[in-house]
């Protein structure tokens, strides 16, 4: 049987992906009913965010590692990968400020038509769901420089992960809907 | 347990266990049964709320051409009326009694997650007072319990009421889920030695799978009024026809949550009635796997039927087609309970205390619903028939007529478990009556009135026979319905003072709730009888006359 708090975790996600599958879908539908296709291969810099990508995409790797060498004792190390995950959460944090300021200036925003009101709630829930993962990936690390009396469970340290690799997983679906549509 | 236990053998109310007299230790709690009871008392506060509401509504209609109120007051009313009965009061009664009994019905001494359980509650608590604070922040929400868009635009709508209706949905919404997923883990990890899925009692099994509906189906709505609000609050364009976004899109989203919502309020009524019924007709409930597996038949056909809300909005025929069919094949596993609970009592031997009287006539009326339902399935019916009366008839079928008539019965049952006092018979039995000839009248004479062409949520209607009469009778038989919760109050407040003491089993149930003291005590039990079937306390009763079941 599951532990707990991974059971718990895995169900608080399968909750989050039909939250986000809806918002999805609300972009879907709109990108086929309008004009939103051609206005989003205009607006958006593909190359730079598949860049940021690949630093969400690889704190996944990072926070694995951690993982594994806290079970296996390595402390230091442990926080050491801990700290290069929560950086790589971080720079996909700047990227995505640095690409809405732009889109700001070009004068995408929520309210101008249908892809900046899909565009901005689908990928600032997601960017939301990172920071909030970066809290709790705060915490762990916290945690760990406290030392042995205060050191996160496994559990904790696994349901953290599973969360922070659920958004890594919903935003390789977001890319490729929202940045690859018009390559395929 | 309690002759194994001389310090329990004091608990008769609530007021012996001691850990529970202070305010605070209510406020501060993280124990099952405050946390349940807390969720049941503001739902039935609650009740009473969407109660007047009601009543306002019906003495607006009471004649034709009235001007008793406003049409936008009326609006105000039937939204806020409809909102709390669903959001307010059905949900939380149903997560009350699921957080008291499932615990205790599992043999486990908490939830898996006691604090989310109690942040679960003070979500709804706050969630619902932040609802109603919008009557005094500029006006209630306006657009009916379902919100239609475009009617919550802002060009449609300018009080802050629907702002207010979607926060505070949003806020309940989470601790729904949390419950929900609170549920499940507590079920599949927390289960006595020996209790295997399968012989889980009923109730829990329902609500097992009616917490899978919960985490599923409240992040729909919670999506479409996070799209709401940014539409209000950031002038997005989701559901605005005038920037390209589509009414439909709400629709489709509000309903996607919408019909699971209606069996997540059912299913747990069906749970309450598979407990009443077998214990009170003496008999095991006929067909235990056609009921569990029907409830599974139930929760995954749910997610597939919401287009029978939507057959009037001119969508393609072949949709049609298929959502009328998926909508009649659910009429197969709910046929499947109620002939199961039928054939239950079918030679039993019957006693017809007032928690049994409420489940059958639960029986009755919840066919009458399901069968206006399966009518509406039929698409010419539902176009001929659809935002009338005829569908405010259907609804209260289901929901009061049958959900809340489970309720009851479950109350009546479980009322000596959670207080250690029994409810008056007396008494109970003229609530049950009056309740049963208030709700027929009001709402059955609804069917007559939606056939004759008066739509649903008009505030005021001409003097067209048969209209004024219809809705006379259902306007006075709605006062009986009051009159009948009055009761029940009374009831409750008499029976708390003064009521015959429980004990720890006083109707014979089979299940581990009653193994305990009533109130059982904060750790729950002293030592859980062993589980060897789905009758743990049958089995150990004739386990001592040395017979093996």
């Amino acid at each position: 049987m599951m532990e707990r708090n991974k059971m718990g975790m895995t169900l608080f996600l399968l909750s989050e992906a039909v939250f986000f599958l809806l918002l999805i879908l609300a972009y879907a539908f709109y990108h086929t009913s309008g004009e939103l296709g051609k206005q989003a291969a205009n607006a958006l810099d593909v190359v730079k965010s598949a860049l940021f990508s690949v630093a969400l995409l690889s704190s996944s790797v990072t926070l694995w590692q951690a993982h594994v060498c806290l079970k296996s004792g390595g402390r230091s190390q442990a926080r050491l990968w801990l700290a290069a995950t929560i950086l790589l959460g971080l720079i996909f944090l700047v990227g995505q400020g640095t690409e809405y300021s732009h889109l700001l200036r070009e004068h995408v925003t929520i309210s101008r038509n249908l892809f900046g009101t899909t565009f901005f709630t689908l990928t600032g829930f997601h960017g939301l769901h990172v920071a909030v993962g970066l809290a709790l990936l705060l915490i762990l690390l916290g945690l760990t420089e406290l030392g042995t009396a205060h050191e996160p469970t496994s559990s904790a340290m696994e349901a953290i992960s599973l969360y922070w690799h659920f958004v890594d997983g919903v935003w390789v679906v977001i890319f490729s809907v929202v940045y690859l549509w018009e390559y395929v | 347990m309690s002759k194994e236990s001389p310090t329990n053998r004091a608990i008769n109310s609530l007021a012996d266990i001691k850990e529970y007299r202070s305010m605070l230790s209510w406020i501060t709690s993280v124990d099952h049964k405050q946390i349940g009871i807390m969720y049941i008392v503001s739902a039935f506060v609650f009740f009473l709320v969407g109660l007047g509401l009601a009543l306002a509504m019906r003495i607006q209609l009471m004649v034709p051409v009235s001007h008793f109120m406003s049409p936008g007051t009326y609006n105000q009313i039937f939204t806020m009326h409809g909102t709390t009965m669903v959001f307010l009061m059905a949900m939380p009664l149903l997560f009350g009694f699921s957080v008291y009994f499932v615990p205790l019905m599992i043999g486990a001494r908490d939830m898996a997650f006691p604090r989310l359980n109690a942040l679960g509650y003070w979500l709804y608590l706050f969630g619902a007072l932040m609802m109603y604070f919008s009557f005094i922040a500029g006006g209630a929400p306006d657009a009916g319990w379902f919100s239609y868009a475009p009617l919550t635009e802002r060009g449609y709508s300018s009080s802050p009421g629907i702002d207010y209706w979607a926060l505070s949905l949003l806020v309940m919404g989470a601790g729904s889920v949390a419950t929900g997923i609170n549920l499940i883990v507590t079920v599949l990890t927390l289960r006595t030695p020996g209790m295997t899925l399968t012989r889980t009692p009923l109730f829990v099994w329902m609500i097992f799978f009616n917490a899978f509906l919960v985490i599923l189906a409240l992040p729909a709505l919670n999506a479409a009024l996070v799209m709401i609000l940014a539409d209000r609050q950031l002038n997005a364009h989701f559901f605005s026809p005038a920037h390209g976004g589509s009414a439909l899109l709400w629709q489709n989203y509000f309903w996607l949550f919408g019909h699971p919502e209606v069996y997540i309020l059912v299913l747990p009524a069906f749970g309450v009635i598979s407990e009443v019924i077998p214990v009170f007709s003496r008999k095991v409930i006929y067909g235990y796997g056609f009921m569990a597996a029907s409830t599974v038949a139930i929760a995954f056909l749910s997610y597939g039927v919401w287009i029978h809300h939507m057959f009037a909005t001119g969508l393609s025929y072949v949709i049609l087609y298929v959502f009328a069919g998926s909508s009649m094949l659910i009429a197969i596993p709910t046929g499947i309970k109620i002939f199961n609970w039928i054939a239950t009592m079918w030679g039993g031997s019957i006693r017809f205390t007032t928690a049994m009287l409420f489940a059958t006539a639960f029986l009755i009326q919840f066919t009458v619903g399901g069968l206006s339902g399966v009518a509406f399935a039929a698409i010419p019916i539902d176009w001929q028939l659809t935002d009338s009366y005829f569908v405010v008839a259907h609804i209260h079928y289901v929901l009061l007529g049958g959900t809340l008539f489970a309720m009851f019965a479950g109350t009546y049952y479980w009322f000596p478990k959670v207080t250690g006092r029994m409810l008056s018979e007396k008494i109970g039995k003229l609530h049950f009556w009056l309740m049963v000839l208030g709700f027929n009248g009001t709402f059955f004479g609804m069917h007559l009135l939606g056939v004759a062409g008066m739509p649903r949520r008009a505030y005021t209607y001409l003097d067209r026979p048969p209209l004024g009469t219809l809705h006379l009778i259902s306007s006075l038989f709605a006062f009986v319905l009051a009159l009948a919760i009055l009761v029940f109050l009374w009831n409750v407040v008499r029976s708390l003072r003064k009521g015959e003491v429980a004990g720890d089993n006083p109707w014979g149930g089979w299940t581990l709730e009653w193994a305990t003291t009533s109130p059982p005590p904060v750790e729950n039990f002293d030592r859980v009888p062993p589980v060897r079937g789905r009758r743990p306390l049958w089995d150990l009763a004739h386990k001592k006359e040395g017979g093996q079941p």
